[in-house]
């Protein structure tokens, strides 16, 4: 049944995953989202639906039980942080390649390299450009609140199989490790039957034989598989763009932020309105596709963007392809983990934007 | 005499199984690849466990095992069908699943998925194919080499430097969750006929659900090792063999210890 509880964004997501009748989870602890595995145990997540939960031996070894799960049609899902998730890259294009759905989290931490354990927005690039090799793209949510954290399980999965494409959770440390309340969604049963027609279960009588692979040796072959992947990824532009607008009505000036930098624009828009700026927010709610007309249409009417990242400039790239030179778009970021105050955004729109 | 009147199912002694399609392999004349793909075909169609089976297929000379089997088959990146085998086994537990990868796919790049899938003994069969070089990407040195052994990347001889060879089945044997663990060679009749039994007890091993079956596959590989067919199979006895000898290495979990 649907219930109120207060949660941290990896418990959220763990119980969401169970709750949306996730057949496997595969993931190996990285700090901080260790959470979700020891959810899922201390949960008996097993007892409770049936789902399958394992502890791998490595990032690469989970996400590739994930690539192997996932050939069976079922919901299957993974998570890890940073470092683990740039060793699964090579599955995810994998994955990609072969048009498996799955869904994989990421609570971001701090980098390059081992980086810290703090809050970060530095996989931006890594998520919605296509971190493996070749040319594919994940569907990137991007949540806000742990109520998103639990929201997004079932809309990944369901786009996940939509588009038979893995979808990425892109979270960040603080959402990932802050407690909120959360309304948890009323469960929906596991799937007794698979109704995938290309899913591997044993070559069935008078049915053709299934084959899982990313591999043509044809390359007029391989041409016409990535054309088909084309498509799919603008079928996804088209149909599947996700956003909210807060404020954005009578707008002067739009920060544009995603996760838990969003929150703080949040006040950081109350804040600038206090002070007479007429400020408002455009938080994309998927990274991919992106949300290109909506900053494009603003950029008729406004008069600059700030994009604020807890990174050295990532996403505002993708601002300024979209607003395509009309107004000023510019960037505000800290690194490392630090995580920016509202007076700072506000500070910044007015010294970067405003007062040029 | 017309060809109908010799085929006659009184006359008939040996077909191809069904589970293998007409299409031609890819290997070289001579390659234990084929031999192996084939029992696994025959296997599997003597069990009757078309409709049960999903295997798993990697990179290297074996990368094309979808293409040759009517089977619904999972294709891996280098290294990894073991993880990919345990994600289908884990969820279909009800399903045959077996993984087929070479030397260097299961003992340099995948040593790490494959001692895990062992050690967790995942109810899987993993089917091992080691000729000692990199096949496929022409000849290189791989973990198996045997010592002073001439490939594209020890071009004189394999030495002390590079590392020894791995007697991957050994390995396996020592953790607890391999059930059995044989080491087998295709390139003899009687060997083809020993090899048959030994895959088919591995697969048999599934409905036991007592661990995980390895069955290693002792191969030439005439292209890579540069030598005909037939010099390459009196290699393979006079080098190979002896450094990766013939046998049970763990059968019903207990290792097979043999009397000197």
């Amino acid at each position: 049944m649907a219930e109120l509880r207060l949660m941290k964004g990896n418990e959220a997501i763990a119980e969401a995953a169970i709750r949306a009748g996730a057949d496997g989870y595969f993931g190996y602890p990285i700090t901080p989202q260790s959470e979700v595995l020891e959810y899922f145990m201390a949960e008996n997540a097993t007892e409770r639906t049936g789902m399958v939960v394992l502890q791998a031996e490595s990032e690469v070894a989970s996400i590739y039980m994930v690539y192997g799960a996932a050939s069976t049609g079922k919901k299957i899902m993974t998570s890890s942080s940073s470092p683990g998730i740039s060793l699964m890259q090579e599955g995810l294009s994998y994955l990609a390649g072969a048009e498996l759905p799955c869904l994989v989290l990421n609570v971001v931490r701090g980098g390059p390299g081992l980086g810290d354990i703090q809050p970060s927005q530095g996989d931006y690039f890594q998520s919605v450009k296509g971190g493996g090799h070749g040319d594919y793209k994940l569907i990137v949510l991007a949540p806000s609140s742990v109520q998103e954290m639990s929201d997004f399980v079932p809309l990944a999965f369901d786009l996940a199989f939509k588009y038979r494409n893995p979808a990425l959770i892109l979270a960040d440390g603080a959402i990932g490790q802050m407690m909120e309340k959360v309304d948890l969604f009323e469960p929906i049963p596991r799937k007794t039957e698979i109704t995938e027609p290309w899913a591997v279960k044993g070559k069935q009588p008078g049915e053709p034989k299934r084959t899982i692979t990313s591999l043509d040796l044809d390359p007029y072959g391989m041409e016409k598989h990535n054309e088909h992947l084309q498509a799919k990824y603008r079928a996804m532009e088209e149909n599947d763009v996700r956003y909210e607008a807060i404020q954005c009505d009578d707008a002067e000036y739009i920060f544009v932020a995603y996760g838990v930098s969003a929150r703080i624009c949040q006040k950081a828009v109350q804040l600038a309105r206090e002070k007479g700026i007429k400020a408002g927010l455009l938080r994309p709610i998927t990274l991919f596709p992106f949300p290109k007309k909506q900053l494009a249409e603003l950029a008729d009417r406004v008069k600059g963007f700030l994009a604020v990242e807890l990174s050295a400039g990532q996403m505002v790239e993708d601002v300024r392809l979209a607003v395509n030179g009309k107004v000023k778009v510019e960037h505000f970021g800290r690194m490392g983990g630090i995580v920016h105050s509202p007076f700072e955004v506000v500070a910044a729109l007015e010294s970067k934007i405003i007062n040029v | 005499m017309d060809i109908n009147e010799i085929i006659k199912e009184e006359n008939l002694v040996y077909r191809k199984s069904a589970v293998l399609n007409d299409k031609v392999f890819n290997f070289c004349p001579g390659c234990g690849h084929g031999v192996v793909q084939k029992l696994i075909a025959e296997v599997v169609e003597e069990m009757n466990i078309e409709s049960e089976v999903i295997g798993v297929g990697s990179v290297g000379c074996s990368v094309l095992v979808y293409e040759f089997m009517e089977l619904d088959v999972v294709s891996a990146a280098h290294g990894r069908a073991a993880a990919v085998a345990t994600g289908i086994k884990r969820v279909m537990p009800d399903k045959y699943v077996f993984s087929l990868q070479g030397d260097g796919d299961l003992a340099a790049i995948g040593t790490s998925e494959s001692i895990h899938a062992c050690n967790r003994g995942e109810n899987i069969t993993m089917i091992f194919i080691n000729n000692g070089i990199y096949g496929m990407t022409g000849g290189q040195m791989a973990p198996t080499s045997l010592h002073g052994m001439k490939t594209a990347t020890s071009p004189y001889g394999r030495n002390e430097a590079m590392g020894h060879p791995i007697r991957m089945s050994d390995v396996v044997a020592q953790l607890e969750g391999t059930y059995y663990v044989t080491r087998q060679a295709v390139h003899t009749p009687a060997m083809v006929r020993k090899a048959k039994k030994a895959l088919r007890q591995a697969f048999e091993n599934q409905k036991l659900n007592k661990g995980l079956s390895f069955v290693e596959f002792v191969t030439n590989c005439n292209s890579g090792w540069k030598l005909s067919p037939i010099k390459a199979n009196q290699w393979l006895d006079q080098h190979m063999l002896p450094f990766y000898p013939l046998g049970d290495i763990k059968t019903e979990g207990v290792i097979v210890t043999k009397d000197k």
